[in-house]
């Protein structure tokens, strides 16, 4: 029984392993008119980042790949949590940009990163309501009143962290109508108009494009999150990888991160 | 089905007919393949701590919701699909092919597209959701009754197509039988119908049983996640998984337990009602 079953569990891993490599072959080979001069080699650096840094890094993707000819930048956004579990179960990644600290600590403890951590833009919450804020929230005191219907991110996501630490801070106990699993998600919530209000990122609400509005409260300045960036282990384009950390390190990088509403690291 | 072998005769040779030998190959990895994850998860679960990770207080709330949930939503499916599928099996209305395919759509939709049109009827600024809101200051969203509402919503077809397979299989000779003996359709329905499906209803309602309990998709987009109100066990392994991995997996194993108990009840009956 267990040599069958061994033998079987490799016959799988054949299949999948011959279906996950077909597609890079064909893609290569797809194109009829294919001049054998034009891109000698390929390549694809594959970044996972937290969704909160989608439109930032949609936007240096374009230059990356405009000053690294026949380089294609593969980006996957989702919950920082949720990356890092991929990274730890050893996804083939070059760049792993967290949402957190802690999220980070959970790649570096595997020892999962191939350098050390660095930061390089930092983000605070912001109240998301309806465009021109018809229920008039203000505060963050105003969230924990009971005819408002707030969302926020669940405790185990760093957007939800960083809710929690400034409720600690403040002694406001909101109480939510429910506790999303990622910042993406809270802002559709309220910009659906099922939420009267929810706690995302400045970043977010800048990226929703007037579909809701941002109100700024002084206590999000007491639960900063850092965005660090590192390189994975073993990754498959470890040279690219750090051509893009300094790219995102670098002027243009910070420029772009700027525009949405990202802070600079704290020197 | 049936039909086709009554018509052969017994052969007795048949039985001593090997099966080809390369059958076996693939046969063992689709085996595997179901039951290997599963004995992953077994692998991976830290059963010293088994006890204190299903009996946590977030464990517990959302066994009890989802448990309360789902029997609350198979009712409501055992309420209006089994009209339904009688509709479908005995009616003559006119475009009942149609019908009978729009009912199979929760079935073969993403449950997250379900929980999608559902917001977008029901949510706050949905088209019958905003009447409810300025009427009645109802709004169902982030609600308990928006999970039922979701199960019901995906778990309506199994019990629909399971029913309505017992009830074109138990045929209408009885009921017309009953007729002739001077029993009013309702009498018929009551007394007749009714008994010769009840093993199709049951396993059905085992069916839709289980999919509500392991309904997600729809629940996450138009319910959102509370402990104690939305969060059902579903949801609750999609959240521990992100920073509790042995907390996820043991929750997980007590839905494989959920599942092969559904499995076990529904089984015996299921084959006769689903043939």
């Amino acid at each position: 029984m267990k040599r069958l079953v061994t033998g079987a569990v490799a016959g799988l891993a054949v299949v999948l392993a011959a279906a996950c490599s077909a597609p890079s072959q064909s893609a290569s080979t797809g194109g009829g008119s294919e001049a054998p001069t034009a891109a000698p080699q390929s390549r694809t650096l594959t970044v996972l980042a937290a969704a909160s840094l989608t439109e930032s890094f949609n936007s240096l993707e374009k230059t990356f790949e405009q000053q690294n000819p026949g380089v294609d930048v593969k980006l996957s956004y989702g919950g920082s949590s949720d990356l890092a579990q991929q990274i730890v179960n050893g996804a083939p990644v070059d760049v792993f940009a967290a949402a957190s600290d802690a999220t980070m600590k959970t790649v570096t403890d595997a020892n999962a990163t191939a350098s050390a951590p660095s930061i390089f833009a930092t983000n605070v919450l912001q109240i998301a309501t309806a465009p021109g804020n018809p229920k008039g929230i203000a505060s963050f005191a105003d969230l924990a009143k009971p005819e408002y219907k707030v969302v926020v991110c669940a405790p185990q996501v760093p957007c939800g962290a960083a809710e929690v630490k400034i409720e600690q801070a403040t002694k406001i106990d909101v109480k939510p109508v429910s506790e999303e699993t990622d910042v993406k998600s809270v802002l559709s919530k309220v910009s659906t108009g099922n939420a009267d209000a929810g706690l995302v990122y400045v970043t977010d609400v800048n990226a929703a494009k007037g579909t809701v509005q941002g109100v700024n409260f002084p206590e999000a300045a007491q639960a900063r999150t850092n965005y660090p960036i590192a390189v994975v282990k073993n990754a498959p384009q470890a040279d690219l990888a750090q051509k893009w950390i300094d790219l995102v390190k670098g002027a243009t990088g910070t420029q772009v991160l700027s525009a949405q509403g990202f802070g600079k690291p704290a020197a | 089905m049936t039909a086709a072998t009554d018509q052969r005769k017994p052969d007795r040779h048949e039985q001593a007919v090997g099966l080809p030998g390369w059958v076996w190959v693939p046969a063992a990895l689709a085996f595997l393949l179901i039951v290997a994850p599963v004995a992953g998860l077994l692998l991976k679960a830290d059963w010293a701590r088994m006890p204190e990770l299903l009996l946590s207080d977030e464990a517990l709330s959302a066994l009890r919701l989802s448990l309360e949930t789902a029997a609350m939503s198979t009712v409501l499916c055992i309420l209006l699909g089994g009209p339904l599928a009688v509709v479908l099996a005995r009616s003559r209305l006119r475009g009942l092919r149609f019908l009978r395919s729009i009912v199979l759509l929760p079935l073969v939709l993403p449950p997250v597209v379900g929980g999608l049109a559902l917001l977008y009827l029901l949510g706050r600024t949905g088209l019958v959701g905003r009447g409810l809101d300025l009427a009645f200051g109802i709004t169902i969203p982030f609600t308990t009754a928006a999970v039922v509402i979701s199960q019901t919503f995906v778990a309506l077809p199994f019990l629909v197509v399971a029913l309505e397979g017992a009830l074109r299989t138990a045929g209408r000779r009885y009921e017309a039988v009953a007729a002739t003996l001077g029993a009013s359709p309702a009498l018929a329905f009551r007394r007749v119908t009714v008994p010769l499906v009840l093993p199709g209803l049951a396993s059905g309602s085992v069916l839709a049983f289980a999919r509500c309990m392991g309904e997600f998709g729809a629940t996450i987009t138009f319910a959102g996640s509370l402990q104690g109100t939305t969060r059902t066990l579903p949801l609750l392994v999609y959240q521990a998984r992100e920073t509790d991995a042995d907390g996820a997996v043991a929750i997980s194993l007590l839905l494989v337990v959920v599942a092969v108990v559904v499995i076990i009840l529904g089984r015996p009956r299921g084959s006769e009602g689903l043939t």
